[in-house]
């Protein structure tokens, strides 16, 4: 490479140049007795050194444009490409493993004494609306946001460039209109469910009986039980952060710089992959992993025998207030 | 093969914004967009310096990486283009890009940001028009590259501070440049675009 020599030659001379005339720069005066024009100059790797972006005075309105460098752009770019993909990876498709390892262990978890054929509420349509309207706008949520991660490893070489894009432009959209109506299911859940959410002494007992997990241990719950209110909690926290740095994504450099939508981007998709490993877990649990609890939502009945296997304070209490109202509670099945 | 950059030499360049102007005229660029700009570092104070910038056409391009669609990649030439019939307006790229190249012209709902816009090296498009055709002159800009012309922003400097060409070529022309004056700043971005600096 000739450009190698040439730059050992230059450097050299340049060296060479540099020590002869190293006491005119010192004071601030060029080698033809002229002020050094580079003396007071911040080199770009000393400005780097001092602030994280290079900015400056620009003649047009757009104020994004006075940043000049942002080398966090390629920061953000690793954390996108690499960690996200293999960290998002990770935890999804370990969650998944993990569910099916759990249902080949344990298998459908049965109601032990059978079906009774008596059913009682244990939702009301309002309740399981909230439920609904959230869960269906979760899923819509994560399957376009894994879209934006994903979709170009997973669907882009199956479906073309064309089709991919189309699909992907879509996708924006719906993610950003579903999003509202997921802070409003949000926002419903929150209200609806908070007071039977609160943690008990009953769900320590719950958790040192195995949490029904063990056969011949009955593991007393209320409404909820441990489990279920640590989705509650982590559900209700992982939403507010995920529906307000969306939010910050939604409305770009509306008084966030550079810097901070990088931010809201990687807090966003970390937060929502756990969310979704999270929510796998739930709806593993709630369709597959228990016979008797999709009910619940779905219908908004249980049976009896699931109520005192899997809820017995909660049952009890029911039984208690229907008999001092001297209306039924418990139906039997169709 | 040639391997295509831009180095502003900031120690020459006087905020002219010839390049500006050149570039919006060719590439028919719409109102408010600005695909190349100047920015005056300690502007008033001593030390100032001022350094247009575009896109730098990086190796390992950042938002090639992060693109969700893929839709821009680098040509042999080192030019990074992409194509507007794939973009979804997303804005990842600008988030990744340590230079704020890419430009979203529409304003939509909840930054829909239409299609993104930036720099081509005057090197028209990356998608499916024919190279040279009108269509891909309403939708990229002209495509001076093709017809074996560098960009207009640099051969428009008034100051020759904007250099545009093969890598190695306008390297040691900005060699030469510090040695024979004496000092320089630096190519300022070529350390974050192309993993090299210009050693002089």
């Amino acid at each position: 490479m000739r450009c190698v020599r040439r730059i050992g030659l230059a450097s050299f001379a340049m060296i060479l140049v540099l020590a002869v005339c190293a006491p005119a720069i010192a004071q601030k005066l060029g080698p033809d007795g002229a002020p050094n024009p580079t003396a007071s100059v911040t080199s770009e790797q000393e400005l780097l050194k001092q602030v994280p972006r290079a900015e400056g005075r620009i003649d047009i309105p757009d104020i994004k444009a006075s940043v000049l460098i942002q080398p966090a752009g390629r920061t953000w770019d690793y954390f996108h490409e690499v960690l996200l993909h293999r960290g998002g990876a990770i935890v999804i498709l370990g969650m998944i493993v993990v569910l099916g390892v759990a249902y080949l262990i344990l298998g459908r978890l049965r109601i032990t004494a059978g079906r009774s054929g008596q059913k009682i509420v244990r939702f009301k349509a309002f309740e399981r609306f909230s439920h609904w309207l959230t869960a269906v706008s979760f899923v819509i949520l994560g399957l376009t946001g894994l879209n934006v991660t994903f979709g170009k490893i997973l669907l882009l070489p199956v479906m073309g460039p064309d089709a991919f894009s189309s699909l992907s432009e879509s996708a924006k959209y719906a993610h950003n209109f579903t999003s509202f109506a997921f802070v409003a299911g949000l926002v419903l859940i929150t209200a609806t469910f908070f007071k039977d959410n609160i943690p008990e002494q009953v769900d320590l007992d719950w958790l040192k009986q195995g949490g029904g997990f063990i056969k011949n241990k009955h593991a007393p719950a209320g409404r909820f039980n441990l489990g279920e209110k640590v989705v509650y909690w982590l559900s209700l926290a992982a939403g507010l952060v995920v529906s307000v740095s969306g939010f910050v994504l939604l409305f770009p450099f509306f008084g966030t710089n550079i810097a901070d939508m990088q931010i809201a981007q990687a807090v966003h998709a970390i937060v929502a992959v756990l969310f979704i490993a999270l929510i796998l877990g739930h709806i593993y649990i709630g369709t597959l992993g228990m016979e008797g609890a999709f009910e619940a939502m779905g219908t908004g009945e249980v049976d009896l025998n699931w109520a005192k296997e899997h809820h017995d304070v909660w049952l009890a209490r029911m039984l208690a207030s229907e008999d001092r109202r001297g209306q039924a509670s418990a139906t039997p099945a169709e | 093969m040639a391997r295509m950059k831009f180095l502003c030499d900031a120690d020459r360049c006087i905020d002219c914004n010839a390049c500006v102007t050149a570039c919006k005229n060719e590439n028919e660029v719409p109102w408010g967009i600005n695909r190349r700009r100047v920015v005056t570092i300690n502007d008033g104070k001593p030390g100032e310096r001022s350094v247009s910038m575009a896109c730098m056409h990086c190796t390992d391009a950042p938002c090639a990486a992060v693109c969700p669609v893929s839709c821009i990649y680098p040509t042999e030439d080192g030019i990074v283009l992409h194509s507007k019939d794939l973009c979804i307006g997303c804005g990842y790229c600008f988030y990744a890009c340590p230079f704020g190249a890419p430009q979203y012209p529409k304003v939509g709902n909840f930054g829909s940001r239409g299609k993104m816009d930036k720099c081509t090296y005057c090197a028209g498009g990356g998608g499916a028009e024919a190279p040279g055709s009108a269509e891909e002159l309403e939708k990229y800009g002209s495509n001076r590259f093709g017809e074996g012309k560098l960009p207009l922003c640099a051969e428009m400097c008034s100051t020759k501070s904007l250099l545009a060409g093969d890598g190695d070529i306008i390297a040691q022309i900005y060699k030469e440049r510090v040695l024979k004056r004496g000092y320089g700043s630096g190519a300022w971005g070529w350390m974050t675009a192309y993993h090299e600096g210009v050693e002089i």
